[in-house]
């Protein structure tokens, strides 16, 4: 008895909203370091900018308790490059990323994570987390070391990525942000950033939100603002009811931190890049299907009659042993593991697979489907592990699949869990639930980042970017912890030496006219969801797999069109959809930016996935280089800049030099 | 319950997204507090479940289960396209089985590690 329909048809009439509803009510409120998002990366920046003395306030699309693509748990820990016994060193992580992505990733950012990723994690620890086997339960494990009990994952014998018990890692790190008195809004959606006198382009003095219960306005000044938000998950199609429930990011991923900082006239760079969307929920719930990879990597693959599939190393030579799915073959010193934004793997740093042509095998009668993955084949560490550790932790599986699963009566020990079956092609990526195959090819996912400096500063006075998704290099879910964490430090350093921050009302007033503009007129308007979809249209048709100059101009101007006529008219029913229609308003400026700089890029490009018709050449040398676009003026505009920019002047020459010189109180802990 | 004939909308997709035990559920709203996407609204008759009002906009992170001081009151449903598609076999025996099936086979009670 809890669903609307339920309601309406037992009282007889539809509940009105249950939180008072203020539209326009100002709430004004002033710190040193504003974070915007409130993920695991923003609260990280919260509670280090707070350790560093500063005032803080943290503004959550959700509520920080939970919210985020890493609010959901973590099961493995990447780049922990100084726990006492990885034999993978910063230097040689950073590189195996940079060259992996021929250069087209923030590598100071990686150093970065990889020098502090440990430190971030230990001090979980300090807050409570679990992140050794203290109980001993995998006493004799190869994947452990006595010593340390720490349990590490996918290269047993680098050792530099860790198993963790995350599964509560959320409402560890809310906790200690609580207990700094950090100043926590939760359900604002942040709807622009305030400027130095209001210019495009000058310092940021704080950030203007509206509360998605009350409808209530919200003015945050602040000395520095950290943006830690998530990507745009919404911009290349929007049908929550079939995909929600299957994506790795929520529904307030709107892109919102870039269109923020976009309309001020921050830098951005890898915004052309787009490439198909594996992970946009057209394949099965998270880690619900038996499958091989990422936290099930290692699992063995049978088919319907029991016989198991081989794997070979990252050079297809067969292996033949559990031992050796876990451990670098010829060629290779270590492993880098995947959902780290690496988009294509050289193979002296690519993990162990199931055959690559398991698809033309089942086609020729080798395997039967279904296939399962029989767990009952391995170690009971690895089994436990596997199942008991990292399904009982990981984003999304502690309740949606152990607890599920477990009470339905799965018993790891004694039965096989099914893989998908679906169209064979599928079956190359052994991510089986992800099943990018059935994402339609024109539903891509893409853009890129802030541009940042080597103290996590975007080219705006004043702003800061910390996450995954928001720093130029960023990765997985520790990289967010520690981005988050080193530019809350900066941050903070930053205000102690700056004079406070002056709003501009005339910015703050244009800014409260526009948000508002949905609730007050007459019904006839269309709703936030069919805007959406109409913005995914054009991004589908106009900002895919292949460009020209005429297509990237038509895309913006039917962007313009829905921003002057259907985005003009929409109506909102309550604060919750005005949250929504304020979020495809930003996903509008992330899909601008991102046609902008494919403008911009008059080459095509292999690992950028980057295809102008009009400049079919791939790869021509020349273009080897980053593009930052920004808006001066209203008008958008790029800059080039070397691929290793970073270690440019002004920066020093090496990445030990600028950590050194940039990185603040960042002696490792013990 | 009323008998009348209502219009209304077409259910949403999924229809629930999580389903409260009215006998466990002590209407303390601890869900419908942290919920990341405020697919939760509390009851106008306080103490009741939260109203599922936004199930499309679920993610299915769990938080609201992990959230819930009285255990048992809120189930976590995948979309049924998602739990028919749930499968395992025995190995002993060959039976099979699916997630949300009419006779399930007795629950494994063994907790995760830690």
């Amino acid at each position: 008895m809890s669903i609307w329909h339920e309601y309406v048809q037992r009282e007889g009439q539809v509940p009105e909203w249950p939180y008072p509803v203020n539209y326009g009510k100002v709430n004004e409120m002033a710190s040193d370091v504003l974070v915007i998002g409130g993920g695991v990366a923003g609260v990280r920046a919260a509670i280090s900018a707070a350790q560093a003395g500063a005032s803080v306030v943290l503004a959550d699309a959700g509520h920080a308790k939970r919210s985020g693509s890493g609010g959901a748990g973590v099961d493995h820990w990447h780049g922990a490059c100084t726990n006492p016994c990885s034999k993978v060193t910063p230097e040689e992580y950073t590189k195996g990323c940079y060259d992996s992505m021929q250069g087209y990733t923030g590598a100071h950012v990686r150093y970065i994570i990889t020098n502090e990723s440990w430190d971030s994690l230990v001090e979980c620890e300090t807050w409570g987390l679990q992140i050794r086997d203290v109980r001993d339960e995998f006493k004799g494990a190869e994947f452990r070391d006595e010593k340390t009990k720490l349990l590490f994952a996918y290269d047993y014998d680098n050792r530099h990525i860790l198993r963790v018990w995350g599964w509560n890692i959320k409402p560890v790190i809310y906790n200690e942000m609580k207990r700094l008195g950090v100043n926590i809004q939760n359900r604002i959606c942040a709807t622009s950033l305030l400027t130095e006198g209001g210019r495009q382009g000058g310092r940021v003095v704080g950030a203007t939100g509206i509360n998605t219960r009350t409808g209530e306005f919200y003015v945050f000044k602040a000395k520095a603002t950290v943006v830690a938000t998530g990507g745009a998950g919404r911009l290349f199609q929007c049908l929550p009811e079939l995909t929600a429930s299957a994506s790795m990011s929520d529904m307030t991923s709107a892109g919102v931190g870039h269109a923020i900082g976009w309309k001020a006239g921050a830098e951005l760079v890898l915004m052309e890049k787009t490439g198909p969307n594996t992970l946009s929920g057209f394949g099965y719930a998270p880690y619900s299907m038996g499958n091989a990879s990422n936290t099930y990597h290692g699992a063995p693959i049978v088919d319907a009659n029991g016989k198991e599939v081989p794997w070979v190393d990252a050079f297809g030579q067969p292996i033949q042993t559990q031992h050796q799915r876990f451990a670098c073959g010829p060629g290779q010193k270590f492993q880098l593991g995947i959902g780290i934004g690496i988009s294509a793997y050289l193979p002296q740093y690519r993990q162990n697979n199931p055959v690559f042509d398991l698809p033309e095998r089942i086609r020729k009668g080798e395997f039967a489907l279904p296939l399962y993955i029989d767990l009952t084949r391995m170690s009971e560490h690895e089994r436990r592990v596997l199942w008991g550790l990292m399904i009982g932790s990981e984003g999304k599986t502690r309740i949606p699949i152990y607890d599920t699963f477990t009470k339905a009566g799965f018993d790891p020990d004694q039965d096989l869990l099914q893989a998908p079956v679906m169209t064979l092609e599928a079956y190359a990526n052994s991510c089986f639930w992800a099943a990018g195959m059935n994402t339609p090819p024109h539903i891509r996912s893409g853009g890129g980042s802030y541009m940042v400096d080597w103290d996590l500063r975007t080219s705006l006075e004043g702003l800061y970017a910390g996450s995954g998704s928001t720093a130029y290099g960023g990765g997985c879910h520790g990289e967010s912890h520690t981005t988050g964490r080193y530019a809350g430090r900066k941050a903070a350093q930053y205000t102690r030496t700056t004079p406070g921050a002056t709003v501009d009302p005339h910015q703050v007033e244009a800014e409260r006219a526009r948000v508002y503009a949905s609730v007050r007129r007459n019904r006839d308007g269309i709703g936030w969801k069919e805007i959406n979809m109409a913005i995914a249209r054009v991004m589908q048709d106009y900002c895919g797999k292949y460009k020209n100059e005429l297509t990237l101009k038509s895309g913006l101007r039917l962007l313009g069109e829905l921003r002057q006529k259907e985005l003009a008219e929409a109506f909102s029913s309550n604060p919750h959809e005005l949250g929504r229609l304020m979020e495809c308003s930003s996903l509008m400026d992330f899909g601008e930016a991102m046609m902008h700089a494919s403008l911009a890029r008059k080459a095509s490009s292999g690992i950028l996935d980057f295809h102008r018709l009009d400049y079919a050449e791939m790869d021509p040398p020349e273009w080897n280089k980053l593009l930052a676009v920004k808006q001066v003026q209203g008008e958008a505009s790029a800059r080039e800049l070397p691929l290793d920019y970073f270690l440019k002047p002004p920066f020093a020459p090496t990445y030990e030099e600028n950590y050194r010189a940039h990185c603040g109180d960042c002696e490792p802990r013990v | 319950m009323s008998d009348k004939i209502y219009m209304v909308p077409n259910p949403p997709t999924p229809n629930k997204a999580v389903a409260f035990d009215a006998d466990v559920c002590t209407g303390c709203y601890s869900c419908v507090e942290v919920c990341p996407t405020d697919v939760l609204m509390p009851n106008p008759d306080a103490g009741k479940p939260p109203i599922v009002l936004y199930p499309e906009e679920c993610w299915y992170c769990g938080g609201c289960v992990e959230e819930c001081p009285a255990p048992g009151a809120i189930a976590m449903l995948h979309p049924t396209s998602q739990r028919i598609s749930v499968n395992w076999k025995r190995k002993s025996t060959g039976e099979l089985f699916r997630l949300g099936m009419k006779n399930p086979p007795p629950p494994n009670n063994r907790p995760p590690s830690g």
